[in-house]
């Protein structure tokens, strides 16, 4: 199963290994991740999941929707080059020791 | 930890979405006192909206998402009782639980949500037949999917057509029967509504307007639905969706005031003394008209369950967020920002057939609500204009050039 790491803006880093095709927000809302909230359930409707991806990871990615980009406008912390909705990244092998960065004062 | 004395108990009735966030508010807002959730469905806290989009998929991980981690209730000490409440007396500030247990309360907060309203029609409780509510439905359902080749289903409402979208993407045979003109009635304009009608079709699903359930009978080994106009559909499976009543029983009989929902003023305090209600059961003054509302959404669950967290915690101020509302529809997503009502004037911006619009409603030339579909700029701008009182143009709407998201740029200097 492929490892995600979640890193806190105190330093603090958390590795989850998940099945393939968990999303990173899934994987942090069902182990308690803080800072992650995912409150729409995963459908890029509440931009409550903001992370940003260390950017040696940016190919492995899937492109940017246009939704996704949209509502990355609206997120409470202030959105980067690296950020994404971590509801539409799905976990893979390529994506296996992904480092993200969860912003310091999300909800 | 400080010591406790029943003064700075919180009770709160109900582990939804309201429920649980007004016990991780308090504690954000610094309440060191005791904190009572009553859990009374047999899951850990979970969340309702996947239930009728993802969780029905067929390749679907089907696990239900979690409102918080598993170490979050006790990190934050907060008390989960796997219990329903039974009867309060609000004048001994006392609730008694299932198992006869009686738990006194400084606070009290009804997050008791909603239950599904019961198809009115002989058969409706036949093996088969569905409503789509708890994990439990979902699960049911899922199981049901997976076999079944035809499908009805009863309301054409948000869950109805989530519901049918998502049957109709396995691949299944997939009818709707809808007793008005048009799906989504309460919650949709006409033309939005008019938009959904032909994008479903199109997908495949059968959508019957204008034609009720009249009964539900057994045939062969499947199921036979009778409509109001005397067709038949046979189906293997039934899932009905004809709208929500606020769980109200418990707060009628503790002599609170109730008006379809737990009546509520505009700091959601009940006409209790030190008993609030949040969320889908509770009937608010709209923060722009003053009529009663009741919403049904994730976004006035969690915020009322900040409102009333800062009001229990020492605070004063009225409840004014704007409500919003999305939908996915198979590949459609519909959000909402503002409650809009059929007198409001609307106003279509971009181009319905490249799949891609909105429609803003004008209420005495004051943008009261905008409907979005597969536009998520103008449902952000949106919910920073509406509740504004920005008065706005058809003409101004249709310049060329006009975009919402400039509009809230300009209009707006804070974000929301």
């Amino acid at each position: 199963m492929p490892t995600i790491i979640f890193t806190q803006a105190s330093g603090e880093m958390t590795n989850l290994s998940v099945p393939e095709g968990t999303s990173l927000m899934r994987a942090a809302v069902t182990n308690g991740i803080e800072g992650i909230v995912g409150e729409c359930g995963g459908q890029a409707m509440c931009a409550t999941c903001h992370v940003f991806v260390r950017p040696e990871f940016a190919a492995q990615l899937p492109p940017l929707s246009e939704d996704e980009d949209e509502m990355l406008d609206c997120t409470t912390a202030e959105r980067t080059e690296t950020s994404r909705l971590g509801c539409q990244i799905k976990m893979s092998a390529a994506l296996d020791h992904i480092v993200v960065d969860v912003p310091a004062d999300g909800f | 930890m400080e010591s406790r004395t029943a003064a700075d108990h919180v009770l709160i009735i109900g582990a939804g979405q309201a429920g649980v966030q007004v016990a991780d508010s308090l504690r954000t807002a610094g309440h060191t006192g005791a904190i009572t959730l009553l859990n009374d469905e047999d899951a850990v806290p979970y969340q309702r909206p996947p239930l009728s989009k993802d969780y029905l998929c067929a390749d679907s991980l089907a696990a239900p998402l979690p409102l918080r981690g598993p170490e979050f209730f006790t990190q934050h000490d907060i008390t989960v009782l796997p219990s329903a409440a039974t009867a309060v007396d609000t004048a001994a500030r006392k609730v008694t639980l299932t198992d006869g247990t009686i738990v006194e309360y400084t606070h009290l907060v009804f997050a008791t949500g909603a239950a599904n309203r019961a198809l009115p029609c002989p058969g409706a409780d036949l093996e088969g037949v569905h409503g789509l509510r708890t994990l439990w439905d979902a699960e049911n359902l899922q199981q049901a999917l997976s076999t079944a080749q035809r499908v009805v289903v009863i309301g054409a409402g948000f869950i109805g057509l989530e519901f049918a979208a998502a049957a109709r993407a396995r691949g299944l045979q997939v009818t709707v029967l809808e007793f008005a003109s048009r799906p989504m009635g309460r919650a949709l304009s006409a033309t939005a509504a008019d938009w959904f009608t032909t994008k479903h079709t199109q997908d495949g699903i059968t959508l019957r307007l204008n034609e009720g359930v009249a009964a539900i009978r057994s045939a062969g080994l499947g199921l036979r639905v009778q409509s109001t106009t005397g067709a038949h559909y046979d189906a293997d499976l039934v899932l009905y969706g004809v709208g929500v009543l606020p769980r109200t029983a418990l707060a009628q009989a503790a002599g609170l005031r109730v008006d379809n929902g737990i009546v509520v003023d505009s700091s959601l305090r009940t006409t209790v003394d030190g008993v609030f209600a949040v969320g889908d059961c509770a009937s608010f003054p709209h923060p722009n008209t003053g009529a009663r509302t009741r919403i049904e959404s994730v976004q006035n669950a969690t915020d009322h369950g900040r409102h009333v967290a800062r009001m229990i915690t020492g605070e004063s101020g009225s409840y004014s967020e704007t409500p919003w509302f999305w939908s996915m529809q198979g590949p459609t997503r519909l959000q909402i920002a503002g409650i809009s009502s059929p007198a409001d004037e609307p106003v279509v911006l971009g181009n319905p057939d490249s799949g891609k619009f909105s429609i803003a409603l004008l209420r005495d030339g004051v943008l009261s609500a905008v409907e979005s579909v597969n536009s998520a700029a103008d449902h952000i701008a949106a919910r920073r204009l509406v509740g504004q009182g920005i008065k706005l143009t058809p003409q101004e709407l249709c310049a060329p050039g006009f975009s919402l998201k400039a509009l809230a740029k300009a209009e707006v200097s804070l974000p929301a």
